[in-house]
């Protein structure tokens, strides 16, 4: 209304009303300005970016406010992008074996010569068997300093199983060593072996909560949308699931693996294990906010259109709690992650020749080790990173799942 | 109250129903059993087989029957208390896991009192002094209590133990006891012995029931009636006591249900590491060598205890809160 009175408040226009006696009528009066009613709400392109922002951009703000979730998204992302690198990363093959070196200690990088800051090197080894008690001793030599190459060719691989390549990060200098986190008792190195491991043990976890996932939205969407029956059953069989302590469960599932299946079937079936007990979680979040959205009117509306139920949970109903459930799957991960290692641990899960954190701390399974050798124990430092940083960039996640708050 | 109490009770036998039968599928799942595995054994290494027992113990236990059969003679037995019989102790399994069991229970229950008694404190400081560096660093520590995998902590944990304390590694009582009856000494070996355990396996627990309990008491801390106790000039600790932290308490009863598998996965696992005589690894065993009846009757025993623990917890929490009696009453 203030528009269409005041609109054309120009020069001419004054004039005309003040030449008009005050007794007389106003002239009708129409304003030729273009008329846009919505001239109120519109808004600069700022906020306009702020205002009609997506749901995922906003997630995407408010997690960025989160400091110690953006610095574990972080940690994550370059843990799993070093997965797909991890023989240039690795300074050893996986079963290169130094038979010279057997539990040999982490050696340490050094920066500083006599003072001087210089290209880091490390000392080699001088081996002695003490006769006595039959220890390996490893004396670090400081005649023998062996720069470390970055950049550098050294052994030979094969990229992926695919491509021939010997182009390391890291290198020993030719002839010498390079043990940055000690041997184990094959003298195999064992940073590269964590690094080699970090492609089973990181990716176990992202598998099982694929299965996870698809198997709680499934079911849980199946229970939440019809309701009923089906619901009643599905609540009882999660009921069952849950009341069962997992790891004998998965001890119990694993222990069914036929010990001739390859390496690589006993990997998918230990994901596939871990993926089919934690799902109960998901089906049960996403059973209840079924069970208050299909009241909702837009999926009344869905339903008249001619929608089929598949349809109206997963393009209806799903996306307006996609983020809660990719937050929560986040959170199963490190679950997984501690179950894969634990089984390993025991012999029930991966064996070797498949490599993963949880096989590498197999190895240090009795008090010797924590005693003689404690640097095998070292694949726990990854996995309590990992699982540090899955819990964190989770519950980050978690609250900025719900931008609109 | 009295109908929930029944709705509560008729809901556990399908429950258990539906378990056995998970259990009885799972331990039937690898392909033969224990007796093919043990004659194919005793011929690698040359000896012969006693078959004429090994018949009568098949033909006495069923396995030449269909499956259907066989778990309904297993689930009989079970009713009746007898939990079938290990073959590769040659006992029945109420006997092989008779002493286990008590020590199972001892560790079971120490650590879920550990946790509670941690947790309790911890959490409610956490949630009164949030954002505080205590709080910070207390939440850190949980979190590394959450990722660290309890077999490690075990074993340095141990040997700490052994460095510094002289306590001697693995079991649950010094050697000299092992095999006696109890007494004083022993009991007093066993609780000298029980803290590296029941730290271990309570650590990840008390870690997720502090965040749960902070979690709870931060969003009751906001609520208005809060604020207007404190507008009236109640004493703070007394607010504390008598409004928020009641309502927060509830997540602590009802995580005996979920506490309990939790503590016994932990046991299982954390017992293998330090030799515990306990029941963990007797399963693990009884899981490699396909003895059945001792690994099924064995994760029947631990999934009715848990049941049972999850109907307690409902049972107390609808006895604390009138919310949860009276909507079950409602619903039916």
């Amino acid at each position: 209304m203030t528009d269409l009175l005041f609109a054309g408040d120009s020069p001419r226009d004054r004039a005309d009303v003040s030449s008009a006696k005050p007794a007389d009528p106003l002239p009708h009066y129409i304003s030729d300005s273009p008329f846009d009613p919505y001239s109120v709400e519109s808004m600069t392109p700022a906020q306009e970016r702020f205002y009609l922002a997506s749901e995922w951009r906003m997630v995407w703000w408010k997690l960025r406010r989160h400091r110690i979730a953006v610095l574990s998204g972080a940690v994550l992302l370059t843990l799993y992008v070093s997965i797909l690198f991890c023989e240039f990363l690795a300074p050893y093959e996986l079963d290169a074996r130094n038979t010279d070196f057997i539990y040999a200690p982490p050696q340490r990088v050094r920066i500083f010569d006599n003072g001087r800051l210089v290209w880091p090197f490390v000392y080699g080894y001088d081996y002695r068997l003490d006769m006595n008690n039959l220890e390996r001793l490893y004396t670090p030599n400081p005649d023998k300093r062996q720069p470390i190459r970055f950049f550098c060719h050294s052994s030979k691989y094969r990229f992926w199983g695919l491509f021939e390549g010997d182009l390391h990060l890291l290198c020993p200098t030719p002839g010498g060593q390079l043990f940055l986190a000690g041997t184990d008792r094959l003298g195999r190195d064992l940073l590269s072996r964590i690094i080699y491991g970090a492609r089973i043990s990181l990716t176990i976890g992202l598998l099982g909560v694929a299965v996870s996932f698809t198997l709680g939205v499934l079911i849980g969407g199946i229970a939440g949308y019809y309701g009923g029956w089906t619901d009643i059953l599905v609540q009882r069989g999660i009921e069952v699931i849950q009341s069962f302590p997992h790891l004998p469960l998965w001890m119990a599932l694993s222990a069914i693996l036929p010990v001739s299946w390859s390496p690589i079937l006993v990997y998918i079936g230990i994901t596939l294990i871990l993926g089919m007990i934690e799902w109960t979680h998901l089906a049960r979040a996403v059973r209840s906010k079924l069970l208050a959205l299909r009241e909702e009117d837009f999926c009344t509306a869905a339903v008249l259109m001619g929608a089929r139920p598949a349809r109206i949970i997963g393009r209806h109903l799903l996306p307006s709690f996609m983020s809660h459930l990719i937050a929560s799957a986040t959170l199963m991960i490190p679950g997984m992650i501690l179950g894969e290692t634990a089984l390993s641990f025991l012999g029930l899960g991966l064996r070797p020749p498949m490599t993963s954190w949880g096989v590498l701390l197999n190895e240090a399974q009795n008090i010797n080790v924590v005693a003689l050798y404690p640097w095998l124990m070292l694949p726990v430092a990854f996995v309590i990173v990992t699982v540090l940083a899955f819990n964190f960039f989770g519950d980050g996640l978690r609250d900025a799942a719900d931008p609109y708050h | 109250m009295l109908s929930y109490l029944v709705h509560r009770v008729l809901i556990m036998i399908p429950t258990l129903i539906a378990i056995s039968i998970v259990i009885f599928t799972i331990i039937n799942l690898p392909p033969g059993d224990y007796f093919s595995t043990y004659i194919a054994e005793l011929q690698s290494s040359g000896e012969a087989a006693d078959l004429a027992k090994i018949a009568f113990l098949k033909a006495q236990y069923g396995f030449d029957r269909p499956l259907w059969q066989q778990y309904l003679f297993w689930v009989g037995g079970l009713l009746h208390g007898d939990m079938g019989y290990s073959f590769a102790y040659n006992l029945p399994v109420n006997q092989v896991v008779g002493d286990r069991l008590l020590l199972t229970f001892i560790v079971s229950f120490t650590t879920i009192l550990f946790t509670y008694v941690v947790a309790f404190p911890i959490g409610v400081y956490s949630a009164t002094h949030q954002y505080s560096w205590t709080d910070h660093a207390l939440t850190l520590l949980g979190f590394l209590g959450l990722a660290t995998p309890s077999f490690l902590l075990a074993l340095v944990l141990l040997y700490f133990a052994n460095v510094y304390l002289g306590i001697s590694i693995g079991g649950l009582m010094d050697p000299q006891y092992v095999d006696r009856p109890w007494s004083f000494g022993k009991a007093l070996s066993v609780a000298a012995h029980l803290w590296i355990p029941v730290i271990v396996i309570g650590t990840a627990g008390t870690a997720s029931m502090i965040r749960r309990l902070r979690a709870n008491l931060l969003d009751e801390l906001q609520k208005q009636y809060v604020v207007t106790a404190r507008a009236k000039g109640l004493h703070p600790l007394k607010l504390l006591f008598k409004y928020p932290l009641r309502m927060a308490l509830n997540p602590f009863i009802s995580d005996i249900g979920s506490l309990l598998p939790h503590v016994i996965s932990g046991a299982a696992i954390v017992s293998v590491v330090m030799s515990l005589p306990t029941t963990g690894p007797m399963l693990l065993d009884a899981l490699r060598s396909q003895d059945m009846y001792l690994a099924g009757s064995f994760l029947m025993f631990m999934a009715f205890l848990t049941v049972i623990g999850v109907f307690v917890s409902d049972i107390a929490l609808a006895v604390l809160d009138p919310r949860i009696r009276l909507q079950a009453g409602r619903r039916q």
